[in-house]
């Protein structure tokens, strides 16, 4: 498919075309918020990280770089960032003192102590939540990309999705 | 467009009609629609998606009928005789222990058991991209496994056909809820629901409480005949006693023995599924195939399973649909790929095969040699039960077998077909998708239909 952008396709003009995209992105996202991006830019692809089960039945994502994000994103802040993802959901999942005051507490009273409280895993799935809208915002979203919280994909993937504003190119 | 029964999903396709298709049907949508509404799965939900249950729930009716019976007979008949005869204990704590049980039992039946949620389109259409499927003259080609390595120890995750993912470990998918389940325990009919990872501890206290209730009713029964006999004769409600006894006698072998089964299982961080099938006894005589998910501490795998965190319910049953999703992905795929039929004739496969023959000589001509390393995974190698291939270059999997031996992250599961350990290494179409763009997908897919494997309910 031929794309303006990338007329005659060698390499070094690629790279140079790239750049002056990205930057541009990086521009109209400090003019545009997050929400406008979204209308304005049309989705071109979806990469999904799938589930690590090396350490079992453990919530853990693959840290494993995607090649189609190769030239969107630098390969340290994403492992950075599912490295992070995979400490919160290891510490929701974390057998300790106070999962299991939670449990005997929860047994004792028939259960019915979670229509009052939350509990520890739904605390962090809200830090979880609030981290990735943090990373969007910071890091994601200036390059076009948009990571979705696991929990709506029912902690299967983390899918990123990329954008592609078109804009530019009428 | 051809009518295949074998379709690719492209999702640019997919993003794209939903919108047109669905848009005037919703947009006349009086209220906003929850996601309970729109669940794929055979279940029922009640208090607007708060409570769920199994369409098919079985006999709970009849265990809460022949839990409050018991009990009520219990309190009205031998109760005042007792609280008379010995001590004002006896129905108070046979009033907590029965308050007990029928909480434990409202709370397994109504709690989500740990469904997965069904795998959106663009996902399933990643995933088969990954997957080299080589075409075959069966109606469905065999099972797509993929095996990881758990605690050293090999696992082999199955693909789901209704779900589209493959299953994460000890998930099952139900045939009666036509779900998958997380650590799925069985199917309860008593239950009336699916037993699986959120609702095990309710389950095992539901059948701790219930054999101490039982035992209890039954014990104060024959005492209380007991002391009839040698006091007055007074046996106007002997019946009553005797329909207690007989209900209780048979019902504590049962339960007796169930509440010590799965103690056992606790105690050993076994599902009933895994240990009827027996996937972690050792019967292969060189490997020793233990349970990789249990701690060798049956006070820590009593603790995982009865008092580990709390995971939370992944299918959202109380979230609101957007405007423009208000077709669950099962049907929304039938919709949006409106030539597909699960049952088509021979001679589309025989279209899809051609397609893939060619493909396939295509694809062998490049450059992909994939490392010859088929002999030093051969432990590995999947038992392949498959029809003979037709016409056609048996393609091996032996690229894959041997990312699969190696790193997990590779999605490159060896696919369960018919293959020949020695033949031609053809190309995994997945090596030249490192970077792909969605519409270059070149491998034929299977949009199956209807549940994978269906688990008979136990008990």
């Amino acid at each position: 498919m031929s794309d303006p952008l990338f007329p005659d396709g060698t390499c070094t003009q690629q790279h140079a075309v790239k750049n002056r995209y990205q930057t541009e992105i990086f521009n109209m996202a400090e003019t545009h918020s997050l929400q406008d991006m979204r209308q304005q830019a049309a989705v071109a692809a979806k990469v999904f990280v799938q589930r690590d089960y090396t350490s079992g039945t453990m919530c853990q994502f693959q840290t494993k770089f995607p090649s189609e994000l190769e030239t969107k994103i630098d390969k340290q802040q994403f492992e950075e960032t599912i490295r992070t993802l995979n400490n919160l959901y290891a510490e929701a999942e974390k057998l300790g003192s106070q999962s299991f005051i939670e449990g005997c507490l929860a047994c004792l009273t028939a259960y019915t102590v979670f229509l009052c409280m939350e509990t520890h895993y739904e605390k962090v799935l809200k830090k979880i939540a609030k981290y990735i809208q943090e990373q969007n915002d910071k890091i994601y979203a200036p390059r076009g990309l948009l990571l979705t919280d696991p929990i709506e994909r029912g902690l299967r993937v983390i899918e990123i999705t990329i954008y592609e504003d078109r804009s530019f190119t009428r | 467009m051809k009518n295949c029964e074998y379709q690719q999903i492209d999702p640019r396709a997919l993003s794209v009609s939903p919108l047109s298709a669905q848009n005037p049907a919703e947009t006349k949508a009086q209220r906003p629609r929850r996601k309970w509404e729109a669940f794929p799965g055979k279940n029922r939900f009640f208090c607007d998606g708060r409570l769920i249950l199994a369409r098919q729930n079985g006999v709970l009716p009849l265990t809460l009928g022949l839990i409050v019976v018991t009990s009520g007979l219990f309190f009205a008949f031998d109760c005042p005789f007792l609280v008379e005869h010995l001590t004002v204990c006896i129905p108070v704590i046979g009033g907590l222990l029965f308050l007990f049980v029928v909480a434990s039992l409202l709370r397994t039946s109504f709690t989500d058991p740990g469904i997965l949620p069904r795998a959106t389109a663009e996902e399933a259409a990643d995933i088969e991209r990954q997957i080299d499927t080589s075409g075959s003259s069966t109606y469905r080609p065999p099972p797509r496994t993929k095996e990881i390595l758990i605690n050293q120890q090999v696992v082999k995750l199955k693909y789901c056909f209704t779900c589209k993912m493959f299953r994460p470990p000890r998930t099952s998918h139900c045939s009666l809820c036509d779900n998958c389940v997380e650590r799925f325990d069985h199917h309860c009919p008593w239950v009336g629901n699916c037993v699986g990872k959120r609702n095990y501890r309710y389950f095992y206290s539901f059948i701790i409480s219930l054999s101490f209730l039982t035992s209890f009713i039954f014990g104060c029964v024959v005492t209380h005949i007991t002391l009839r006999k040698w006091g007055s004769s007074g046996l106007d409600s002997s019946l009553c006693t005797v329909v207690e006894l007989v209900i209780c006698f048979f019902s504590i072998w049962s339960i007796l023995g169930l509440s010590g089964f799965h103690t056992y299982l606790v105690a050993s961080n076994l599902t009933t599924n895994e240990d009827i099938k027996g996937s972690w006894s050792s019967k292969r005589g060189a490997e020793e195939s233990g349970n990789p998910y249990s701690y060798s501490n049956i006070l820590t795998n009593c603790c995982v399973t009865l008092c580990g965190p709390m995971p939370p319910s992944l299918i959202d049953r109380r979230g609101f649909l957007a405007p423009d999703e208000g077709i669950p992905v099962a049907s929304a795929s039938e919709i949006e790929l409106p030539p597909f039929t699960p049952k088509s004739e021979a001679n589309m496969c025989t279209q899809s095969t051609k397609d893939v023959l060619e493909r396939m000589l295509r694809s062998s001509d490049f450059h992909g040699l994939c490392p010859s390393g088929t002999p030093k995974t051969s432990p590995l190698v999947p038992e392949v039960p498959g029809a003979p291939p037709a016409a056609k270059p048996p393609v091996s999997s032996g690229c894959s077998r041997q990312l699969a031996h190696g790193a997990v992250v590779d999605p490159c599961p060896p696919f369960s077909k018919s293959i020949r350990r020695d033949s031609l290494h053809s190309i995994n179409p997945a090596f030249r998708l490192a970077s792909p763009s969605p519409t270059l997908s070149r491998s034929v897919l299977v949009v199956g239909d209807g549940p994978d494997v269906g688990f008979p309910p136990q008990h």
